[in-house]
């Protein structure tokens, strides 16, 4: 099973990140779960997700302590709430920065960081600093837990509400940020 | 009773809230022309006037340990003294 | 491997669907956290032209538990949903809907109550109407939860007896997982349309009066009348419990538990998970046991227990299951406050005298705190000190 945290603030998409998470390993054919961090959800407070990813039926339901993945879609939490804690030194952290990875204040193996200067791709692609989609991108890419074609279909399903328009936008921002990620 | 469950005023203090941003306000204050527009729009009330060496009348000071990047000080500025800027984090 | 009629949604969305499905004539719900998006999915069906109920919006949750009173009493097929203060609100209604006999079904996305203020999940919500003459169910997962509606509206129109689906606010509700909703033909193979009984509605052709003053002579009557039938329905719970799980064949809910259904360890009152001989059992409800089981695998000598019926209260299902182990942990996400868990006193007072097993109460995971395995760890060595008090487990 692998245990995936997402942390961010308020308004920046992070339940939805854990959620597309979990539509895109169902549409790979695997199992896996998504819930919030049920926090008061006003713009700009810390927010955590979890989505788990397993073979068969996940029965826990406790929250993720000890990920395998984090996702840090701010940076200026990296100070703030203990984004570490309970990693291990095989936890890969995916953050949005558009600093260099040993300017980061996070204590975890170099090679296990990967950064993404999302906002500037999502500023670019879809106008606003959210970056739930993009940053997902270069998970699919350092992880390979979710293919980039499922990865694109949740973003058709879990949006398509909003419009072709939006859904477009973010799949761009997707695939820009699949592009320039590397593999793990 | 252990616990006490009243907050006290001016605990929000503890909050910055400046991490919140993505765009940051900043001032040229050559061209600012000490209206107090600024310090008065701002929702969050990080804005000061203040007496500022060099400069004469009072200038805008922002507190970016608060500032959330809101933007509304650089749309009400009469002389457009204040641009936001993606602020690297 | 995900069967081809699954799909992964978020719960909310996962009953919404399973509430169109069953196609109630009148909805009526006002908005409270975390129950609001089953409502608001609700809504938004009938505003898309995908649903065929009425949609009338209410003031307050006093005011939608009596709408839909109003509707079931004039023979109405009704659904409304809540949560903690709107609970609390309903609350007369909800007395008076158990009373006039209205096979009503009302969903509660379980959430803590103020003071201090809490939009989190534990069960005291639920547990302040328990002695309202509700059938209450409690579901651990997406397709439980999904099952138990349909299986409500079953019972409560064969009883004349109103359900209350319990489903933890935001585990639930607000979390994504696989599930198979059953499609409307599926469900009317199970379930017919609802034609109530002549005589037991408002219909001018053959006037009656629901909910009548009744004096000393014979207010205590109809109110043993309302505990019989309770008691009785339990025979009838589980047997729509079998009846459905061979009609509709969604996912079992009980996915990863080994043991035979229908048995005394899986029925529709209660589920067993754990080895043959156990030597500690944990009693639970909801959500949480999907976490105790994955304590129970990597335990030796340690059984979960699930009550999916908590009231009527399957005292005969329990015992059963109960007389095997030498130390019973029951543990509630509710307290009755000055006394110890609602479910442990229950279960305290139902076993006395039969079984010699030592039962403690702990309390888990009041207004959202997390519940995690090295707490349930924590029970499993606690539990054997049992001084028969109350015992928080906070971390």
């Amino acid at each position: 099973m692998y245990q995936i945290r997402v942390h961010g603030r308020g308004g920046q998409g992070v339940v939805t990140a854990a959620e597309l998470i979990a539509i895109a390993a169902f549409y790979d054919g695997k199992v896996s779960q998504a819930f919030p961090f049920f926090g008061v959800e006003r713009t700009g407070a810390p927010i955590e997700s979890y989505a788990r990813i397993d073979d068969k039926f996940i029965r826990t339901r406790e929250q993720v302590h000890a990920p395998d993945i984090l996702i840090v879609q701010d940076s200026t939490l990296l100070g703030v709430t203990d984004v570490a804690r309970g990693t291990s030194k095989k936890t890969i952290a995916i953050v949005n920065s558009a600093k260099e990875k040993d300017k980061l204040n996070i204590d975890l193996p170099k090679e296990n960081i990967f950064v993404i200067d999302a906002t500037k791709i999502a500023l670019d692609k879809i106008g606003k600093n959210i970056v739930n989609t993009t940053i997902l991108g270069a998970f699919a890419r350092a992880t390979g837990l979710v293919s980039l074609n499922s990865l694109k279909l949740a973003i058709k399903e879990k949006f398509k509400e909003k419009g072709d328009k939006i859904i477009n936008k973010n799949i761009e921002a997707v695939e820009v940020a699949y592009k320039s990620s590397a593999e793990l | 009773m252990k616990i006490n469950i009243t907050a006290k005023p001016g605990s929000t203090r503890n909050n910055k809230t400046g991490g919140w941003r993505t765009f940051k306000p900043k001032t040229d204050l050559d061209k600012c022309i000490s209206c107090g527009t600024c310090a008065k729009v701002c929702p969050e009330g990080c804005i000061e006037m203040k007496k500022i060496a060099k400069y004469e009348q009072l200038k805008p000071k922002t507190d970016y340990n608060y500032c959330k990047g809101c933007g509304v000080c650089a749309a009400e500025c009469p002389v457009k003294a204040i641009v936001m800027e993606l602020d690297k984090k | 491997m995900n069967n081809k009629n699954q799909q992964i949604l978020e719960g909310s969305r996962a009953i919404a669907l399973t509430i169109n499905n069953i196609g109630p004539a009148v909805i009526s719900a006002y908005p409270i956290t975390p129950q609001t998006h089953i409502v608001e999915d609700l809504a938004k069906f009938k505003a898309d032209g995908d649903a065929d109920y009425e949609y009338a919006r209410a003031e307050s949750e006093f005011a939608a538990a009596s709408i839909v009173e109003g509707a079931s009493a004039a023979g109405a097929r009704v659904y409304t949903a809540t949560s903690s203060q709107g609970l609390l609100l309903m609350a007369e209604v909800l007395f008076n809907i158990a009373g006039m006999r209205l096979p009503i079904v009302v969903t509660c996305a379980n959430r803590g109550v103020s003071a201090p203020i809490t939009i989190w999940n534990d069960q005291q919500d639920a547990m302040t109407i328990r002695d309202a003459g509700w059938i209450q169910m409690f579901a651990e997962n997406h397709q439980e939860a999904v099952d138990q509606h349909i299986m409500a509206y079953k019972i409560a129109e064969q009883t004349n007896l109103p359900v209350m689906v319990n489903i933890d606010g935001f585990v639930l509700t607000h979390s994504y997982e696989p599930v198979i909703i059953p499609t409307r033909a599926q469900i009317k193979k199970y379930l017919p349309d609802y034609k109530p009984k002549k005589g037991q509605y408002l219909d001018p052709a053959n006037p009656v009066t629901l909910g009548a003053f009744a004096r000393p002579q014979h207010y205590m009557e109809i109110r043993q009348d309302l505990h019989n039938d309770l008691m009785s329905s339990l025979n009838l719970i589980n047997k729509e419990y079998i009846k459905y799980r061979k009609t509709i064949k969604t996912m079992k809910s009980d996915i990863g538990c080994p043991m035979s259904d229908f048995g005394a360890e899986n029925n529709g009152l209660v589920e067993y998970y754990g080895p043959k001989k156990p030597k500690i059992i944990l009693v639970a409800m909801g959500s949480v046991i999907g976490t105790i089981k994955e304590v129970a695998d990597k335990t030796k000598g340690v059984g979960a227990l699930k009550i999916k019926t908590y009231r009527p209260f399957p005292e005969d299902a329990i015992f059963n299951i109960l007389k095997k182990a030498k130390y019973v942990a029951v543990l509630d996400k509710s307290i009755s406050l000055g006394h110890i868990g609602p479910l442990a006193s229950d279960i305290k007072s139902a076993m006395q005298g039969k079984i010699k097993a030592k039962i403690q109460s702990f309390i888990v995971g009041l207004g959202g705190r997390d519940i995690t395995k090295e707490m349930i760890g924590g029970i499993v060595r606690e539990v054997k000190k049992g001084d028969g008090g109350v015992k928080f487990i906070g971390k």
